[in-house]
């Protein structure tokens, strides 16, 4: 076999033992969903009427995208705390002295995470749509949501994977992942950035959170803003390849 | 046809500024087992983990399975297995899905067979199905050792095996050893343990401050010191007094503990001419154990250190004693 089909396989059985952790543990799932739900029901139902979000826009549609990122964000901590503990047991010791593709021990955790983002994106989609979420997206726009969706996941995966290789214990990699659930309320997420201080402002417009959600807020509504969505895409592959960089190069350093 | 499975010479770690292995050397003959002994923080686990490609080393050359540790790092891989000190097993993973695991990783045909085979040799097949979170350590270590054996290593390193396990448990171990070496596998073991390298080892390696102190079979070892004794106790005083001073020509006396030490090799001719010398004096000891030398004796004499006070007192625990 070559070695990049032998890494491919690798992946695939390391990813099976992702899964089947995630499995046995559906908590994580059940957490990874019942957060951004709460915090949808109390943006939308609670605290949604008082924000002028533009005449004649529905505060559910406005606030759906920056659910979904948060969402995204939520379930990191997971992520990092799994990635981290593997490294204090004695298995990820294993497969090292065992020819078995560097890298695969790591994509398991970055497509387990990358799924677990999808599923709980979509119920948080689906939910939206039960408290009156109306969308003008066409098929294509649906299909580049998606898109979006799966590749803002898998470049937070990347970086998580390296905050959990980079931390001195799972519980403290449970934490690095907080600045990310943070970042999305210093966005556009809940409220446009025009309404806030201008310090705060600036942060907003600047921070990379915001252009992924207002790039999906644009594709949901049915009006894309290609600066936007290129803004987005532009910093989900940098924030990949930097995740992946740093990832592996730890990887290699923690014997 | 090679015969050296494991090949070292001038080995050299340091961690910061303490020197952990300072150039160390030896040859494994391959389908052997090879024993490297040592107390705590000898540098075994160091030793283990260079040679099976965990950690780089500063210097010397590593040549495992005819392949070079740090060149030829893939083919190193491929040829061993490797049971360390804490369970390298996955707790959210059943017993079989655990070797299921290691089957997939190694390629292996024919899975479901040579699974079922591993889970009746390590007597596992009942808590099969069940995690690996609820098994006993003895089980884990057990299915640490399966695991291992999947794929048919030809070299397998054992570090500290049986630390920690009840003396049943560490009796399959020994067992299961011996059956892999009747196969032809080559083990390189480490331990804490004189008897296990006595009862498993072709050769030990007594590694002692990031040096090889000794190295030979366990009988090549034990001819290195003085030979074995016969201990007298007294508990009268005065009867101590008598002995030390009609014996004061052929023993060490210790007047605290009020015993002497009368040099023998231990056989039985030479035990009996000692009790009749001793009657014909009118010495009567409250207790008498023969002293044989054996490994820990070359262990404490061979890592001898400031502390020593740590570890001397122990020599008499496994002597049969014969109380008069």
């Amino acid at each position: 076999m070559s070695t990049v089909s032998t890494a491919m396989a690798d992946s695939a059985i390391m990813l099976r033992r992702n899964l089947k952790h995630t499995l046995r543990n559906p908590v994580t799932v059940f957490n990874a969903i019942l957060f951004p739900i709460v915090m949808m029901l109390l943006f939308v139902k609670v605290l949604g009427g008082g924000f002028d979000v533009g005449a004649g826009v529905d505060y559910i549609d406005y606030a759906t995208p920056g659910l979904l990122v948060m969402t995204i964000s939520y379930g990191l901590g997971a992520t990092s705390t799994a990635v981290n503990d593997d490294m204090t047991k004695g298995i990820i010791n294993r497969f090292k002295t065992m020819d078995v593709s560097r890298g695969a021990m790591l994509t398991g955790h970055v497509v387990v995470t990358t799924v677990r983002c999808l599923v709980a994106c979509s119920a948080i989609i689906g939910m939206a749509f039960l408290m009156g979420f109306d969308p003008g997206a066409s098929a294509a726009e649906w299909l580049g949501v998606l898109g979006l969706i799966v590749l803002v996941s898998f470049a937070a995966a990347w970086l998580t994977v390296g905050l959990g290789l980079a931390a001195k214990s799972p519980e403290s990699a449970g934490m690095a992942t907080v600045p990310l659930i943070m970042l999305p309320f210093l966005s556009s997420a809940f409220v446009p950035s025009e309404t806030m201080g201008t310090g705060v402002r600036q942060f907003v417009e600047y921070q990379p959170f915001t252009p992924i959600i207002e790039a999906l807020r644009g594709l949901l509504a049915g009006n894309p803003s290609s600066g936007d969505t290129i803004a987005a895409v532009a910093w989900s592959v940098g924030f990949a390849v930097i995740g992946y960089l740093w990832a592996v190069s730890s990887f290699k350093k923690r014997a | 046809m090679r015969t050296s499975a494991i090949a070292v010479s001038g080995l050299r770690k340091t961690f910061g500024d303490k020197v952990v292995l300072d150039g160390i050397g030896f040859e494994v003959p391959a389908g052997s087992v090879y024993s490297l002994l040592g107390p705590n923080g000898a540098g075994k686990t160091t030793t283990v983990n260079i040679l099976t490609t965990l950690m780089t080393a500063d210097a010397g050359v590593v040549q495992v399975a005819g392949h070079d540790v740090a060149s030829g790092t893939k083919g190193v891989r491929a040829a061993i297995g490797v049971t360390g000190q804490f369970a390298a097993v996955d707790d959210l993973l059943s017993g079989r899905e655990n070797l299921l695991l290691m089957a997939e990783l190694k390629r292996v045909r024919n899975k479901e067979k040579l699974i079922s085979g591993l889970l009746e040799r390590f007597d596992l097949v009942e808590s099969a199905q069940k995690l690996v979170s609820t098994y006993s350590g003895g089980m884990r270590r057990k299915l640490d050792l399966a695991m291992t054996l999947v794929g048919r290593p030809e070299i397998i390193f054992l570090d500290e095996p049986t630390t920690g396990l009840d003396p049943r448990s560490r009796r399959t171990m020994w067992q299961i050893v011996r059956e892999l070496v009747a196969d032809g596998t080559t083990i390189f073991l480490t331990t804490q343990y004189l008897e296990e390298a006595d009862e498993l080892a072709d050769r030990i390696a007594v590694l002692s401050n990031g040096k090889i102190a000794a190295e030979g079979t366990a009988d090549e070892l034990k001819r290195l010191i003085p030979g074995g004794h016969v201990l007298l106790r007294f508990t009268d005083p005065a009867a101590y007094r008598h002995a030390a001073s009609a014996l004061r020509e052929e023993a060490t006396k210790d007047d605290e503990a009020q015993s002497l030490q009368i040099p023998s090799d231990g056989t039985q001719r030479e035990l009996r001419s000692i009790l009749d010398w001793l009657d014909s004096v009118d010495i009567e000891a409250d207790e008498l154990t023969v002293h044989t030398p054996d490994l820990d004796d070359v262990f404490l004499a061979l890592t001898e250190r400031t502390d020593t006070g740590l570890t001397t007192g122990t020599n008499y625990l496994n002597k049969a004693a014969i109380s008069q």
